[in-house]
């Protein structure tokens, strides 16, 4: 990287050379969401949500556009790159990236459907976030019909922390990015319409252990900052490899920093916020953070193991074995006791961040493609998952009980056998993505040598299968509740979500050679130093 | 005086703010033991950057300063919200989701 020489005059700061073209993607969405800003400031109430609606699927689907843009860039990938570091070593360009960020907009642009339906409430969200539950000024702002059209400028905001999460290449830039996709993220929780108290407490409970959790990350920072003397990636890598001295601060580091990135993808011991967010937060949002979330956390999580601790591989796996195989095993046996569909989703997310780990630990090409593939098509099932959880309804709200999904599947079949699809999805049954995807984990780990971690994945999937198909047993053969949740017919933007989450996770079942190709051609050159 | 001593001081708050999250019931205090955990950071940084001798370390600091100012935002208009609906600020009270 050579600065602009522009030292003609002596004590001249040089510009900065920032590749704009390449980190549009990120620009766009963050000038989005400000533009939201704006809007709520200056247009009249009754059009807010239109041009929120229409700033917001605008936004991401350039940004998605011009991903898939830079992605065809011969240049970047000329001889052999493995990308190109931009923005004065900030911000890593390469394949990897730019798929954890496609795959992040698609997710996000299908999320922004759940979130903007209307077709059931007013809005998803409370009228005003502000008035206490019961209180007088909530029931006035309910019959006023006010509205919270700030959440679409926050999901954007959320949305371009994670697309930048994923990209740093500096922990600095790692960890504003981190803050930037959790503050919206942790006011989105709380801002439920109904159960208001649920999500107050969802809320709170993200906020303080988010905020504990980046603290560690901070000082995991700090740790590597003193042993290396830069935030660099490819510094501290550089550094590892060749200063034997201070190994303390170092593997204080890595400690640290791994307790903040485990934190933020659900992995036990650092999962205890992840049910009790999922089940607390509005619907839509849980659909938000299962997805694009987990994919940003996860591709923070590759980059920073990948590149900084590449050659530190024997020192961390140990310990990431033992994470790797808590995670599967705690999420599934949790899972079976769980009685409210919501937090079982989320257990269930537990699990399968667990088998994404088990990919994670191989640190090879082969073990970046398999958790890209994975991360990909969990993320689209899961929206769809959470999506049909919104269309069972009872007279207060959804119906989350697994009491009353009872008999579902003789009253209205078709949800019922979409959410059952989901479910085989996330069972991995073959002919579903899930299949596909844990055999590229499971094959990538034992590539890897991790043959135990394997065997243990096998078997908590046997055991997370046996929760699944209970609850399709539920759905199907116990006769239905006499005052049972009415199924409501979705919304245009529901229904959307639903259909693409079925479609796709029976199309990579069925069809899994183009994104596998996709995601091991994105993963062959790993990441750019 | 090295350098290293303000490391252990600094090792030393951030136990402290730790430990303080863990024990403390009430959320706002909890939340005053991250911004310590934080300012440890800080001073982690603002050291080590004495040690190395270069500015990446105080360019972090000035950073963290900005980002614990945006959480305070966001976190006291959270706790706001909780306490106004329930007239209590403690971490116990609140145990609605659970198992």
């Amino acid at each position: 990287m050579t600065l602009a020489s522009s030292a003609a005059v002596p004590g001249a700061i040089p510009a900065p050379i920032i590749e704009y073209s390449q980190l549009a993607p990120m620009l766009v969405v963050f000038s989005a969401a400000i533009v939201g800003v704006l809007v709520e400031a200056f247009v009249p109430r009754a059009l807010r949500r239109a041009v929120h609606l229409v700033v917001a699927f605008a936004s991401l689907a350039a940004a998605f556009v011009w991903t898939c843009v830079i992605a065809g860039t011969s240049s970047l990938f000329a001889n052999g790159a493995a990308g190109h570091v931009a923005a004065m070593g900030a911000v890593g360009v390469d394949r990897p990236t730019l798929f954890i960020q496609g795959t992040i907009l698609v997710l996000a642009f299908v999320s922004v459907m759940l979130i903007a339906d209307s077709s059931q409430d007013v809005s998803v969200f409370a009228g005003q976030a502000a008035a206490a539950p019961g209180s007088p000024e909530e029931r006035e702002g309910l019959l006023a019909g006010l509205v919270h059209t700030e959440v679409y400028p926050l999901v954007l905001f959320a949305v371009g922390g994670m697309l930048l999460f994923p990209a740093s290449n500096d922990l600095l830039t790692m960890f504003v990015a981190l803050e930037v996709l959790s503050l919206p993220l942790y006011l989105l929780c709380g801002l439920a319409r109904r159960r208001r108290l649920l999500s107050h407490e969802a809320a709170v409970k993200y906020f303080l252990l988010g905020a504990f959790s980046s603290a560690f990350f901070l000082f995991g920072i700090a740790m590597l900052y003193g042993f290396s003397g830069s935030v660099r990636l490819s510094s501290i890598a550089q550094a590892a490899s060749t200063n034997a001295a201070n190994d303390t601060l170092l593997f204080a580091g890595i400690a640290l920093t791994g307790v903040g990135l485990l934190f933020k993808i659900g992995a036990v011991p650092f999962q205890s916020w992840k049910p009790d967010v999922y089940q607390g937060a509005p619907t839509p949002v849980t659909a938000l953070m299962a997805s694009c979330t987990v994919v940003s956390a996860f591709g923070a999580l590759l980059r920073v193991f990948y590149v900084a601790f590449g050659t530190l591989t024997w020192d961390w796996r140990p310990a990431m074995w033992v994470v790797a195989i808590l995670t599967m095993v705690v999420g599934a046996i949790i899972a079976i006791t769980q009685r409210d569909v919501k937090r079982l989703l989320a257990y269930s997310s537990i699990a399968h961040a667990g088998f994404i780990l088990t990919a994670v630990i191989a640190a090879s090409a082969a073990g970046l493609s398999g958790s890209l593939f994975y991360l990909a098509t969990y993320g689209i099932t899961t929206i769809g998952a959470f999506a049909v959880i919104t269309l069972v309804r009872d007279p207060g709200g959804e119906a989350n009980h697994l009491s009353r999904w009872a008999g579902l599947g003789k009253r209205s079949p078709l949800v019922a056998g979409i959410f059952a699809l989901f479910l085989l999805g996330f069972a991995g049954i073959p002919l579903t993505s899930g299949f596909t995807g844990k055999f590229a984990v499971f094959q990538a780990a034992i590539g890897g040598g991790a043959l135990p971690l394997v065997v243990v994945g096998v078997v908590s999937s046997a055991i997370a299968a046996f929760f699944y198909v209970r609850v399709i047993v539920v759905m199907f053969f116990s006769d239905p509740v006499p005052d049972g949740p009415e199924v409501v017919v979705p919304s245009l933007f529901t229904g959307t979500a639903v259909a693409l989450g079925a479609v796709a996770t029976l199309f990579f079942g069925i069809i899994p050679a183009p994104l596998l190709d996709l995601a091991s051609h994105a993963a062959n050159q790993l990441f750019v130093r | 005086m090295s350098p290293a001593h303000y490391i252990f001081l600094s090792v030393i708050l951030f136990t402290i703010g730790a430990i303080g999250v863990l024990v403390r019931r009430n959320a706002i205090v909890i939340f005053m033991c991250i911004e310590l955990m934080l300012n440890a950071c800080n001073l982690a940084f603002v050291a080590f950057a004495r040690m190395h001798g270069n500015l990446d370390g105080q360019v972090v600091a000035f950073f963290v300063m900005v980002v614990a100012a945006a959480e305070v935002v966001v976190g006291l208009a959270i706790l706001m919200a909780i306490y106004r609906a329930r007239r209590s600020a403690s971490v116990d009270d609140a145990s609605l989701l659970k198992y």
